[in-house]
């Protein structure tokens, strides 16, 4: 049962992955990309991880997804020219990168099931409690300097897209 | 608990093989931008999974990093992208060559 709903998610996922990049339409691409991230949060739920599987409808599919789609549609784009010409460079960077994955696909041992991963995870215990109390307390500062990243993209983004308005810079 | 951890890797690998090859192929910068995030999730299946199966929450809250992260990334992008369609009438990644050799 596990492995088919982790092959129905993978599946998705893989399949929503490649027709992001192979779709023509920038707006299909992105409700693609939409109906990746639905099915990541429902492997994330699978993985035990509720709030995360939350958060990533939230942020992801809620407001970075919308935004995409907000510029796409203020940018009226009509040409859709497609690939590039340099698919060598593509090619050379990426032949590598496909070795790799054929070595992944031959380690992996279905048979094998990890010896960390007999252990249950903190069942009964609420994730979203875990996760709180680990930000709060081992990651409180880097917590704080996500928040002054999300300041510093907030005026920057402010900033680049006011400038071109009055024609001269803001 | 009966998927192997390699199965998880696999997956990831294959999306983040995706977004690469998004980013050096596509044109649009938008895909390009797309593709980005798509890669940004593969790495985040990669630390939920580690997450589970070390049975170590560092992981689920790296990817909380990862998400701002990425919020900041596609708040500045599209900004530029915004900015760079007002001044050149297209978003065509082959258009901008000021920074090019």
């Amino acid at each position: 049962m596990e492995q088919l709903v982790f092959g129905y998610f993978a599946g998705v996922i893989a399949v929503a992955a490649v027709l992001v990049v192979a779709l023509r339409n920038p707006v299909y691409s992105v409700l693609s990309l939409l109906v990746m991230f639905f099915h990541v949060a429902g492997l994330y739920i699978t993985l035990h991880a509720e709030f995360l599987a939350a958060v990533q409808i939230i942020v992801y599919a809620g407001a970075i997804l919308v935004l995409y789609l907000f510029v796409l549609m203020l940018l009226n784009i009509k040409q859709d020219d497609r690939y590039h010409r340099q698919w060598r460079t593509a090619a050379a960077l990426c032949l590598p990168l496909f070795l790799e994955l054929l070595v992944l696909f031959a380690g992996a041992d279905p048979e094998a099931i990890d010896p960390l991963a007999a252990a249950p995870m903190n069942s009964g215990e609420d994730n979203t409690r875990a996760i709180g109390l680990t930000l709060f307390s081992t990651y409180l500062f880097p917590f704080e300097v996500a928040s002054l990243i999300l300041l510093v993209a907030m005026i920057g983004a402010i900033v680049l897209a006011k400038r071109g308005i009055g024609g001269q810079g803001a | 608990m009966t998927i192997p951890l390699s199965y998880y890797v696999i997956l990831s690998a294959v999306v983040f093989l995706t977004g690469v090859l998004g980013v050096l192929i596509r044109r649009n910068i938008i895909a390009i931008l797309l593709s980005v995030e798509l890669m940004l999730n593969a790495t985040n299946i990669n630390f939920v999974a580690f997450s589970r199966y070390l049975e170590d929450l560092g992981g689920q809250v790296f990817v909380f990093f990862a998400l701002t992260v990425a919020a900041a990334e596609v708040a500045v992008g599209l900004a530029i992208i915004i900015a760079l369609h007002r001044s050149r009438e297209s978003i065509n990644v082959e258009d901008f060559k000021l920074l090019k050799w």
